[in-house]
C-alpha cells in the first residue's frame, strides 16, 4: 500500500478481480478445471488530492483493469474502492451520481472514444444536460468555454469525430471529461497512441489542468518517462500486484525492486548506446499461471528461494516508499537531476 | 487536378489521379444509377392505373400468345392479357411488397439484437437460439402454417416473411452491437451514469444502422422472389392478379415458343435487384465514417 | 553457413525516390525525392512521425507499394546495378533472400492456420532450397539463434501460441534465415512491451555484429533509433529533413524539425519543477495538402518568406550531417 496521502480524495483497498476461465473440450473431457486468468491481486492504493498518481506496468500487470474497477465499469470480486469517502461500488441514486460526475476517464484510442455520429458539440455538452447541469442554452457557452480550455478552435463545434486528427479528437475527450467539472481524472494510456510532437501538446495540457483546475489525477502508462513527467507518485505493477511504490523522485533514482530497475534500464535512451545484454530476460509469464511465490522469480536474476516460496511482504523505506521483494538488492536507477 | 509537385512526371501525375477519382466516381455512378432505376420502376409501377394501359385482367384470346410489338410491348400470355400492362400494376404488389417487409423485419430485428447484444448474458444466450430456430427452421412449413391460421392471400405473405426476416436483422444487429460494445465512447457514456436506454438508443443504434441498410437491399430483392415462390404454391397472390413470380411461373410452359411471357418478368425483377443492389453499394460508400 | 563475401558499397544507394499514393480520390506524393545511403553493416533509421512516408518508402525498396500507388520517380541501386535493370525473376529472388522485411504486427504477419515450423521450413526450403529434414534441423537452429527456448518442440506451435515477442523472434529467424544483406524492419518493437522490445533490438544488434548484415529500421520512437542505428533520417511529410551520423542528429540537430522533435520528447529524468515540454506548434501535416517549397513551414518556429519560394531537398552531401532546410544551422 502507498503510504496514504492525508484524507484520499481516492483510496483502494485490497481489490481482487478475476475473470473465468476458458473452458476448452479437451478440457472438460480431462475433467480440467477451467483456469481462471488473474488480473488483480490484492491492489491497495490512494491518490491524494491535487496529485498524480502514475501506474505503470506492461501486458498482464492490470493496470487498465484497476481504472475499470474504479469507475465501476467492471465489478471487482472483492476489495474497495472509496471516492471522498464514499464506496463507489456501493453507492446509490444520489450518491452514484455525485461520484459520476467528479470520476472521469480518458482512454487511449482517440478514434474509439468518440460516438463517430455525434457532432463534437453535442458530445462535449451531452454529460453535462444529462446530468442536469446546464439547460438547453447553457450548451452553447459551455462548449465554447471547454473547446478553449483544450485549445481547440471554435469552429470545430460542428464537425464529426471523422475530421479530426488524433491529438484533435483527444482533446475532444478531455473537452468532454471537463464538462462535468470532475474533481478526479483517470487517463488509461491517453497518450500512448498519440505522435510525439502531438503528445507533448497532450501533455501539456495534462499539466495545465491539473494546475488550474486542482485536479486529482491517475496516469496509466507503459511510458516511463511520461510517468516521469506528469506523476508525483507511482506504483509498479506487473501480473497483478504492485511491486513497487513511492514517489515518482525515489522510485525512479533509487528503485527497490529488480523489475523497476529492468523498466528503467529497457527505456530507450537517447544518450547511451545499446548495452550487451537486454535489461531483463524471459517472457511476462500467462496471467492465467501466475508464477508461486514471488512472482517475479521466473526472470529475476536475484531469485533465492524464498522467493519461490512466498509471496514478498511489503518493506518501508523513507518517505511512502515501499517495495514488496525477498531480496532487495542493490540496484541502479536513473541519476537525479 | 492540382500541378504536379516536383520529384514526379506529369503523366505519372495524370496517372495517379485518375486512379484516385476512379474510385469515387464508381461509387457515385452506383448509387445513382441505382436510384434513377428502381426510381423509373417504382414510379411507372405506382402510376400504372393512370398510365391508360389495358386492363391486366382482361383476356383476349385473339390475340393470344403475341410476341413483343408496337402494339402490346412485352408481347401477351396464353390469355392474351398485356403483360407490359401486368407487369407493371404487379410492380405495386411486389415492390410494396418487398419495401414493407424488409423494412418492419428491419426495425424489429434491429431492436433485438441491439438488446441481446447490449445485455449479453442470458438474455444474449436466448434470444440468439431463437433466432437460430427461426432461421433454420424449413421456411415453407411455417408460412403453410401462418396461411392456413390467417387464411390465404398476401397477409399471410406478409406475416410469414416477416415473422422469418427479423432474424436475420437480429443476428446481424447483435454481431455488429457486441463490436462496439467495449468500444471507449460506450464505455464512457456508462462511465458518465447515463441510462441504458440512451446508451442503446442514442449512441449505439446510430452505429448499427449501417450494416442493416446495406443488407436491406439485397433482402428487398429475396423477399420479392419469396412472394414469388409462395404464388406459385398458391399462397400469396392468387391469380389473376398480376404478380411478377407469378408470371414466370405461368410462362413456363410456354417458355420455347412464347419466351417473352416468363423472361419480360424475369428481367424486370433482375433489373430491380440490380437496381437496389447498386444503391447498397453506394450507400455502403457513402456510409462509411470509419475515416481514420 | 556459406562463405560470406561482403558485398561491394554502397550497398543500397537510392536517389530521388518519389512514391504516389491516392488517399480518399485524391493523389499525392507520400515519399517525395528521398535519398538514402546504405553501406554493409551499417544500420540507418527512418525517423518519423505517423504519415510521413516511413513505411511507404521501405516498401517501395523492395518494389511492394501496394496499387494504386506506385513508385513515380527516382533510381534504386541495389549492389551497385539499377533497379530497373532487374527483371521481375530476379527481384522475386532478391525478396527474401538478399533483402529481408519484418513488421510491425508479428501477429498478423504470421498465418495463423499454420504452426511456425511450417511457416519457417516453407522459407528454408523455397529459398535456399532444402529438403524438408534439413529444414526441419535449421528452422530449430534459427530459432535457437533468435534466442526461443526449445525450439525443437516450439516448432510444432501455432502462432496464436506464442507471445508476441516470440512471434517477433520467430518474424526475424525467418527474415535472417538466408543470411540477407539488408533487413528492413518496420516499426518492429511498437507492439511490444518495453522489456520485450529491449530484449528484440538487442538481438538484432547482435546478429547485425555477427553477419555484418545491414539494416534500415523504421520507427517513429526516437530512443529506439537512437540506441540501435549509426545513421539517422529524419522524415517529415513524405521528404527526408534531415540525416547524418546518429550521435551528430541527436546532440546537434540541424532542421528545425528534428530540434522540434527531441525537444517535444519527455526524458526520462526527475527533477523539481518539471518545465512544460516545448511542443511544435500545430498539427501534423496532410501530405493531400502540402504548402509550396518546405512542408514544415506552418509549423516552422524560424519560418521565412523564403521557405515558400526554396525548392527544399536534402542536400546530399554524404557521408556527412545534412539538413534540408538552408537557413537554420
Amino acid at each position: 500500500m502507498i503510504a496514504a496521502p492525508e484524507n484520499p480524495i481516492l483510496s483502494v483497498t485490497g481489490l481482487r478481480k478475476t475473470y473465468g476461465g476458458r473452458h476448452s473440450l479437451m478440457n472438460m473431457m480431462r475433467g480440467t478445471p477451467a483456469r481462471r486468468l488473474v488480473a488483480l491481486d490484492d491492489i491497495s492504493l490512494s491518490v491524494g488530492r491535487n496529485e498524480v498518481l502514475g501506474i505503470v506496468g506492461e501486458s498482464g500487470s492490470g493496470k487498465s483493469t484497476i481504472a475499470r474497477c474504479i469507475v465501476r465499469l467492471e465489478r471487482p470480486d472483492s476489495g474497495t474502492v472509496a471516492f471522498d469517502g464514499q464506496d463507489v461500488w456501493e453507492a446509490r441514486a444520489q450518491g452514484l451520481r455525485h461520484i459520476r460526475r467528479n470520476m472521469q476517464m480518458i482512454y487511449q484510442d482517440p478514434y474509439g472514444s468518440l460516438n463517430p455520429r455525434l457532432s463534437i458539440a453535442r458530445a462535449i455538452s451531452e454529460p453535462a444536460l444529462v446530468h442536469g447541469l446546464i439547460g438547453r442554452d447553457g450548451v452553447r457557452p459551455l462548449v465554447r468555454e471547454l473547446l478553449d480550455r483544450v485549445g481547440l478552435p471554435q469552429s470545430m463545434a460542428e464537425l464529426t469525430p471523422r475530421a479530426l486528427s488524433g491529438g484533435q479528437r483527444q482533446r475532444v475527450a478531455i473537452a468532454r471529461a471537463l464538462a462535468l467539472k470532475p474533481r478526479m481524472i483517470i487517463a488509461d494510456e491517453a497518450v500512448s497512441a498519440l505522435d510525439a510532437s502531438v503528445q507533448a501538446q497532450i501533455l501539456n495540457l495534462f499539466s495545465e489542468l491539473i494546475r488550474d483546475l486542482g485536479l486529482s489525477m491517475i496516469f496509466i502508462s507503459h511510458q516511463l518517462s511520461v510517468i516521469a513527467h506528469l506523476a508525483d507518485r507511482v506504483a509498479v505493477m506487473y501480473l497483478g500486484r504492485i511491486v513497487e511504490s513511492g514517489s515518482t523522485a525515489d522510485v525512479f533514482t533509487r528503485p527497490r525492486h529488480p523489475y523497476t530497475e529492468a523498466l528503467l534500464k529497457a527505456h530507450p535512451d537517447l544518450e547511451g548506446k545499446a548495452s550487451r545484454e537486454p535489461a531483463l530476460a524471459g517472457e511476462i509469464p500467462s496471467s492465467y499461471a501466475i508464477p508461486a511465490g514471488c512472482r517475479f522469480n521466473t526472470r529475476c536474476r536475484h531469485a533465492e528461494t524464498a522467493c519461490f516460496a512466498s509471496d514478498p511482504p511489503p518493506t518501508a523505506f523513507e518517505a511512502g516508499h515501499h517495495a514488496w521483494c525477498h531480496v532487495l538488492p542493490d540496484l541502479k536507477g536513473i541519476d537525479a537531476t | 487536378m492540382k500541378p504536379p509537385p516536383p520529384g514526379i512526371t506529369e503523366s505519372a501525375w495524370l496517372r495517379l489521379n485518375k486512379r484516385a477519382v476512379l474510385d469515387r466516381r464508381w461509387a457515385t455512378i452506383s448509387l445513382y444509377t441505382g436510384i434513377a432505376i428502381t426510381a423509373v420502376i417504382a414510379a411507372l409501377s405506382l402510376a400504372a392505373p393512370f398510365l391508360g394501359l389495358r386492363d391486366p385482367l382482361a383476356t383476349d384470346l385473339m390475340n393470344a400468345l403475341a410476341p413483343p410489338s408496337s402494339e402490346f410491348l412485352f408481347g401477351t400470355d396464353d390469355l392474351g392479357r398485356d403483360i407490359f400492362s401486368r407487369v407493371l400494376h404487379a410492380g405495386r404488389i411486389d415492390l410494396v411488397f418487398g419495401i414493407v417487409t424488409t423494412y418492419v423485419s428491419l426495425v424489429i430485428g434491429l431492436l433485438i439484437g441491439a438488446l441481446s447484444g447490449y445485455f449479453g448474458g442470458i438474455i444474449d444466450t436466448i434470444i440468439m437460439r431463437i433466432v437460430d430456430l427461426v432461421i433454420s427452421f424449413p421456411f415453407i412449413i411455417l408460412i403453410l402454417t401462418i396461411a392456413a391460421i390467417v387464411g390465404p392471400g398476401l397477409a399471410g405473405a406478409y406475416i410469414g416473411v416477416i415473422a422469418v426476416s427479423w432474424a436475420l436483422y437480429a443476428r446481424l444487429t447483435r454481431g455488429e452491437m457486441l463490436a462496439i460494445r467495449r468500444r471507449e465512447f460506450i464505455l464512457n457514456a456508462e462511465t458518465l451514469g447515463y441510462g441504458t436506454p440512451r446508451i442503446i438508443f442514442v449512441h449505439a443504434l446510430p452505429n448499427l444502422l449501417r450494416a442493416n441498410l446495406v443488407f436491406s437491399m439485397s433482402d428487398i430483392v429475396l423477399n420479392i422472389l419469396t412472394l414469388a415462390a409462395l404464388s406459385y404454391l398458391g399462397l400469396g397472390v392468387a391469380p389473376p392478379t398480376p404478380e411478377w413470380g407469378e408470371m414466370i411461373a405461368q410462362g413456363q410452359k410456354n417458355l420455347l415458343n412464347a419466351w417473352w411471357i416468363s423472361t419480360l418478368p424475369g428481367l424486370v425483377i433482375v433489373l430491380a435487384g440490380v437496381g437496389f443492389s447498386l444503391i447498397g453499394d453506394g450507400l455502403a460508400d457513402r456510409l462509411d465514417d470509419s475515416g481514420r | 553457413m556459406m562463405p560470406h563475401t561482403p558485398p561491394p558499397n554502397p550497398l543500397l544507394d537510392v536517389r530521388d525516390l518519389s512514391v504516389g499514393l491516392t488517399n480518399r480520390h485524391v493523389a499525392f506524393l507520400a515519399a517525395d525525392r528521398i535519398a538514402l545511403q546504405v553501406k554493409t553493416g551499417q544500420s540507418l533509421g527512418l525517423l518519423g512521425e505517423s504519415g510521413c512516408g516511413k513505411s511507404i518508402t521501405l516498401r517501395a525498396l523492395l518494389g511492394l507499394v501496394p496499387h494504386p500507388g506506385e513508385i513515380v520517380g527516382g533510381h534504386i541501386e541495389w549492389k551497385g546495378r539499377d533497379w530497373r535493370s532487374f527483371s521481375h525473376r530476379e527481384i522475386m529472388k532478391i525478396r527474401g533472400k538478399e533483402i529481408a522485411m519484418i513488421f510491425q504486427d508479428p501477429a498478423s504477419c504470421l498465418n495463423p492456420v499454420f504452426t511456425i515450423g511450417d511457416q519457417t521450413t516453407e522459407t528454408l526450403r523455397l529459398k535456399l532450397g532444402l529438403r524438408s529434414k534439413a529444414a526441419q534441423t535449421f528452422a530449430a537452429d534459427l530459432l535457437d539463434q533468435v534466442g526461443i527456448p526449445a525450439p525443437a518442440e516450439r516448432l510444432r506451435l501455432y502462432p496464436h501460441e506464442l507471445s508476441g515477442g516470440m512471434r517477433q523472434r520467430v518474424m526475424i529467424a525467418m527474415a535472417i534465415a538466408t543470411e540477407p544483406d539488408l533487413l528492413l524492419a518496420d516499426e518492429p518493437t511498437t507492439a511490444l512491451d518495453v522489456t520485450i522490445q529491449d530484449q528484440i533490438l538487442n538481438l538484432l544488434a547482435r546478429l547485425k555484429e555477427r553477419t555484418a548484415m545491414s539494416m534500415i529500421l523504421v520507427s517513429h520512437d526516437v530512443g529506439v533509433v537512437a540506441q540501435n542505428c549509426d545513421v539517422i533520417a529524419v522524415m517529415y511529410a513524405g521528404r527526408i529533413m534531415e540525416s547524418g551520423p546518429a550521435r551528430d542528429i541527436l546532440q546537434a540537430p540541424r532542421h528545425p524539425y528534428t530540434r522540434g522533435l527531441l525537444a517535444a520528447i519527455p526524458q526520462l529524468r526527475v527533477g523539481a519543477g518539471r518545465p512544460p515540454l516545448k511542443t511544435i506548434a500545430g498539427l501534423p501535416p496532410n501530405p493531400a495538402q502540402l504548402p509550396q517549397g518546405c512542408p514544415f513551414q506552418p509549423r516552422c518556429p524560424s519560418a521565412r518568406p523564403e521557405c515558400r519560394t526554396i525548392p527544399v531537398t536534402l542536400d546530399r552531401n554524404l557521408p556527412g550531417h545534412g539538413s534540408a532546410c538552408p537557413f537554420v544551422n
